[in-house]
């Protein structure tokens, strides 16, 4: 078993409403400094079997092609959990 | 002709697209996400609406039901593909139109009567069209804000490929006031508004969308 993730983000150069209206809620709350917020998406795998490179390049894969629009958003993929590894 | 409009989990406009390829002279014919089957149409419609809940991103997982890898190749193919709003989101990301739609940028849902420049009839979807034409049909969407990079917005333009841009406001802050596109062929073309509501005089801003149902018949009787 193995936990992998994939953090999806709106390339820097695409208006994020989204983070933007998050931003704007900031000083009504009384939080101050913050200069920016961009908001993304944040997925679990959870594999079966040994995580092999082949494994973890289908992730890649499912990343590329499923998870993220490659056209507005990059993607980052780490491995958070591996049984035998202690992370 | 038959034109085929196809019905997702969450599709809300496509009795509206039946009725509309009726008015405009064709024969609509429903298709289902679920069918590797275009049922031998001549052309598709991908309507509005939320298909699958706009989960994950808007048409991204309609791109990979099973009718779309049937409209993907029968696109490929030359058959004509109009896709209105989430059908436009589908078309873009299916890969079979440049450029994504994102989340509006004063990040409201706009519903207005817009009006329109048509700037490409050469499209099988458009050629009723005079160019220049001026026309008002229904705006309805969340995430129409249509974005790409700029040497593909400039090839967009160099080609002549934007079908539709927005006339008085930018309701959604696509870029280069874009509301529709079409690919290098012409068969399959991406328009945000929906002219499938502006084909009654009884209900909506007019007629003004009935030229892109017609487009099809016209194209076909040469």
């Amino acid at each position: 078993m193995a936990r992998v993730v994939v953090d999806v983000m709106l390339k820097p150069e695409i208006l994020d409403p989204q983070g933007k209206a998050v931003h704007g809620a900031l000083p009504r709350l009384g939080f101050e400094g913050v200069s920016a917020v961009r908001q993304g998406k944040r997925f679990e795998l959870e594999l079966d079997g040994d995580l092999t490179s082949a494994r973890l390049a289908e992730v890649h894969e499912i990343a590329e092609k499923l998870l993220s629009n490659p056209v507005i958003e990059d993607f980052e993929v780490h491995v958070e959990d591996h049984e035998g590894s202690g992370a | 002709m038959k034109v085929g409009v196809v019905t997702f989990p969450g599709s809300l406009d496509d009795v509206d697209a039946r009725r509309a390829v009726s008015l405009g002279g064709a024969e609509a014919v429903p298709l289902w996400h679920g069918d590797h089957d275009l049922r031998g149409v001549d052309a598709v419609v991908l309507p509005g609406g939320f298909s699958y809940g706009d989960y994950l991103r808007c048409g991204a997982i309609s791109r990979f039901s099973p009718v779309m890898t049937e409209v993907v190749a029968a696109a490929h193919a030359g058959m004509p593909v109009l896709g209105i709003c989430n059908g436009f989101q589908i078309l873009c990301e299916s890969h079979l139109l440049p450029g994504a739609l994102i989340r509006n940028d004063h990040q409201k849902f706009v519903c207005r009567d817009q009006r329109l420049r048509i700037e490409r009839t050469s499209t099988a979807w458009t050629s009723a069209y005079d160019e220049g034409a001026e026309i008002t049909v229904v705006l309805k969407n969340g995430e129409g804000s249509y974005v790409a990079d700029t040497e593909t917005l400039d090839r967009l333009e160099g080609e002549g490929r934007v079908v539709a841009r927005y006339l008085d406001v930018n309701p959604n802050g696509s870029l280069r006031d874009i509301a529709g596109i079409s690919n290098e062929r012409g068969n399959v073309v991406g328009l945000m508004p929906h002219p499938e509501h502006a084909v009654e005089d009884l209900t909506g801003p007019g007629t003004d969308g009935l030229g892109f149902f017609t487009s099809l018949l016209a194209a076909a009787a040469v």
